[in-house]
């Protein structure tokens, strides 16, 4: 007997991805409905009603698997989720960076901790996702290629995974589109069907990460220069880890024209502003590369490169630098391209891999 | 079929107590408080089982009052004994190893104005009653420490504590919802003013217990309405349940002999493997308890990975949502918290058989040993 989890959320993705992959099991294969309990409870009245991850998901992904009968578990991951992914989100934000947490969440937890503690707890030997991506065996390689619903692809979430994990994991969802899931859902009755879309990040309460970085790493935060492109400070601002790349409300800043954070200098706490052209590059270097199907054996090649969820691909000429860094030129300018987040890239519809935008050489 | 080792979370019903029951969810099917010939026979049943509880368990009819379970009774009992001597002191005595239901009355009465002292217990999870009668003092309306404990089955020296409450005239409460499953309790014995008891730990149905309340204590009702249960507790009774509670009271306590035996092939088997301790008193413990911590793991992928190979335990403590809070017992004696994480506690049931001991154990040794494998433990930061 084999046995497949599927992560259970608790959202109308990965209930719908749980219920295709339980019907398309034979009697040899058996589905386990697993929900993660990332964080601990939030304190009453902040109850995240629109996030993944609450206890209140954690009903609903057992209910779901009530009505697909599967077994269904709750497997505790608070201690790593809070050092992989939520200390990792803090110290990213402190190192002026502007952290991934989903795809940490999903290298480290998802597709590792569920993986390996999945295998041991339920003798399950790959793990399925709602994730809307896809998978293809070709030329002895797994490849991670773009969901077939261009709005709703996920893979540059997905980018960190490597053929071990691809090899252990589903994508139930990756040939079907949003409007699609919702339709399976309510034809099967699943009290999820109807679940709005989750859109802040599980752990952060109304979208306010700051108090979180003084919940776990005690910074405050301490009012110091907002500057332009000459250093010439025009405004205050209230600690550098409160602002991002790109940028542009909360700034406190009227120059007459939009102003966006341009770069955030945590050792001298300054953060650098510009006009909207002045905050986009044409290149920029990124580190932690890996690559989905192995290394690729060109040290220069051409990808289309995507730096943001949403945010167009963009032809790019790639030029590695040692294993785990590459160097990306593009052929138009990338708007704000934000240390700490991913750069994906792409060859036509597989993702080949990635790595995170470094800081700008100073 | 499962093996089922979970006797201490609940227990399956009995024949016996269902046949009891079946005629009072069908044709008996009056209010016991009503006038008429359908209310008298429901009354009847519910008389019958009072006295048959009270029987059991050397008391009088009137000194039962029945409640939708053992929480529910743990709340009347502190609670209600509490409020009603508030006048004289607000100082409630109880031990760190308590079920949750007595922990959080206790932690409402604080948050109410009354002081709670909590008292430690030993490695094996025991009260040292000279901390009782220390702990006492003018102003103590109430001392509250269980028969025996839910988790890791360790047996309260609860004659002992009686005597000194009795000499100290205050009440003493014991919950004795896993105790009642081996051996009557004996209030008297005990020299016990209150009582907590539940049906479904012994057979019986869920939904239903009682508090066994010595005549003449003076007691808050915590719910009112009518007058039922001499106003102790409004509602109308559920008379098919109490029946088939005093059913369970009269089956329970069979054959404690061959269960430790069992118990104890079960406990030595699964510390013989590495890493794997005892938690609780190696003798002074339930005959169905075997309760261990289990070193490298987290006791909620263990008793999952032993759930799909067809054998029904527990973490022990309570686990709504995969809660990471490690069991206040375990931390109550002295345990380590890393260790705490790994927690497996197997109750054996009358059912139970050596075929079932051999297969837990070795189920557990590999499942242990996969899951030791599997851990790779996160760097702390």
């Amino acid at each position: 007997m084999s046995r497949i989890v599927a992560a259970m959320s608790g959202g109308v993705d990965s209930s719908v991805a749980a219920a295709l992959l339980a019907r398309e099991t034979d009697a040899h294969e058996e589905v386990i409905g697993v929900w993660m309990r990332t964080h601990g409870d939030m304190p009453e009245g902040l109850e995240l009603s629109r996030s993944c991850c609450s206890p209140e998901a954690a009903d609903d992904a057992r209910r779901v698997a009530q009505l697909l009968e599967l077994p269904f578990f709750i497997l505790n991951v608070e201690r790593e989720f809070g050092a992989r992914v939520i200390d990792a989100f803090v110290d990213g934000y402190l190192e002026g960076a502007t952290p991934n947490p989903c795809q940490a969440c999903n290298q480290y937890i998802k597709f590792d901790e569920l993986l390996r503690r999945g295998l041991a707890a339920y003798g399950a030997d790959a793990v399925a996702t709602g994730h809307y991506a896809r998978l293809e065996h070709r030329d002895g390689r797994w490849r991670l290629m773009r969901a077939a619903d261009a709005a709703k692809d996920q893979t540059y979430f997905l980018w960190v995974l490597d053929q071990a994990q691809l090899a252990r994991t589903r994508f139930p969802l990756g040939e079907l589109t949003k409007p699609e899931v919702r339709a399976i859902a309510a034809r099967l009755n699943l009290p999820t069907a109807q679940k709005p879309e989750s859109q802040e990040i599980c752990f952060v309460p109304l979208g306010d990460y700051r108090a979180l970085l003084d919940e776990r790493r005690g910074y405050a935060g301490e009012p110091g220069p907002i500057v332009d492109g000459e250093g010439i400070r025009v405004g205050t601002h209230t600690g550098y880890a409160h602002y991002t790349v790109g940028q542009r409300h909360g700034l406190g800043v009227a120059l007459g024209e939009a102003v966006y954070v341009r770069e955030v200098v945590p050792r001298t706490n300054t953060v650098v502003i510009g006009r909207r052209d002045e905050v986009a590059e044409r290149s920029f270097r990124v580190d932690g590369a890996r690559f989905t199907a192995g290394q690729p054996e060109a040290e220069r090649f051409t990808a289309s490169v995507r730096i943001r969820h949403r945010a167009p691909d963009v032809p790019a000429e790639v030029t590695m630098v040692g294993a785990d860094r590459f160097v990306v030129e593009t052929a138009e300018p990338v708007w704000a391209p934000a240390p700490g987040q991913a750069a994906v890239l792409y060859a036509g519809d597989e993702c080949i891999g990635g790595g995170r935008i470094a800081p700008a050489a100073s | 079929m499962a093996i089922y080792l979970d006797h201490a979370a609940t227990t399956p019903l009995r024949a016996e107590v269902l046949e009891a029951m079946l005629p009072y969810l069908t044709e008996h099917h009056g209010n016991p408080s009503s006038i008429h010939a359908s209310g008298r026979r429901a009354r009847q049943g519910l008389d019958e089982a009072r006295e048959t509880i009270a029987a059991r368990i050397g008391a009088k009819p009137r000194e039962i009052v029945f409640t939708s379970g053992g929480t529910e009774a743990d709340n009347l009992a502190v609670k209600g004994v509490a409020w009603a001597a508030s006048g004289r002191g607000r100082h409630i005595v109880t031990s760190s190893v308590e079920h949750k239901a007595v922990m959080n009355a206790c932690a409402i009465l604080e948050r109410q104005g009354f002081e709670v002292t909590y008292l430690p217990v030993d490695r094996q999870g025991r009260v040292d009653p000279t901390d009782v009668a220390d702990a006492i003092r003018t102003t103590t309306v109430l001392v509250s420490v269980m028969a025996a404990n839910n988790e890791v089955g360790t047996i309260q020296p609860v004659a002992e504590i009686g005597a000194i409450c009795r000499e100290r005239k205050v009440a003493f409460h014991t919950d004795a919802v896993q105790a009642a499953a081996f051996g009557a309790p004996a209030p008297d014995a005990w020299q016990a003013t209150l009582v907590s008891l539940s049906a479904h730990k012994l057979g019986g149905p869920k939904g239903i217990g009682a508090l066994y309340i010595r005549q003449g204590t003076a007691l808050l009702a915590q719910q009112h309405g009518g007058a039922q249960e001499r106003q102790r507790r409004a509602g109308t009774e559920d008379v098919a349940a109490a029946v088939g509670f005093a059913r369970s009271m009269e089956l329970a306590g069979a054959e404690p002999g061959r269960t430790a035996t069992l118990r104890d092939r079960l406990i030595a088997g699964l510390t013989g493997l590495t890493g794997v301790t005892l938690t609780g008193h190696p003798s002074d413990r339930l005959p169905n308890s075997a309760s261990v911590v289990v070193e490298g793991i987290e006791g909620g992928d263990l008793v999952a990975a032993m759930d799909l190979e067809g054998i029904e335990g527990s973490t022990g403590s309570a686990c709504t949502t995969g809660s990471v809070e490690p069991s206040h017992v375990l931390l109550a004696m002295g345990i380590d918290e890393e260790l705490a994480h790994g927690s497996l506690r197997l109750t054996l049931g009358g059912e139970s058989t050596d075929v079932d001991i051999d297969r837990t154990i070795a189920v557990a040794s590999s499942a242990i040993e996969r899951l030791r494998a599997a851990r790779v433990m996160v760097e702390t930061a």
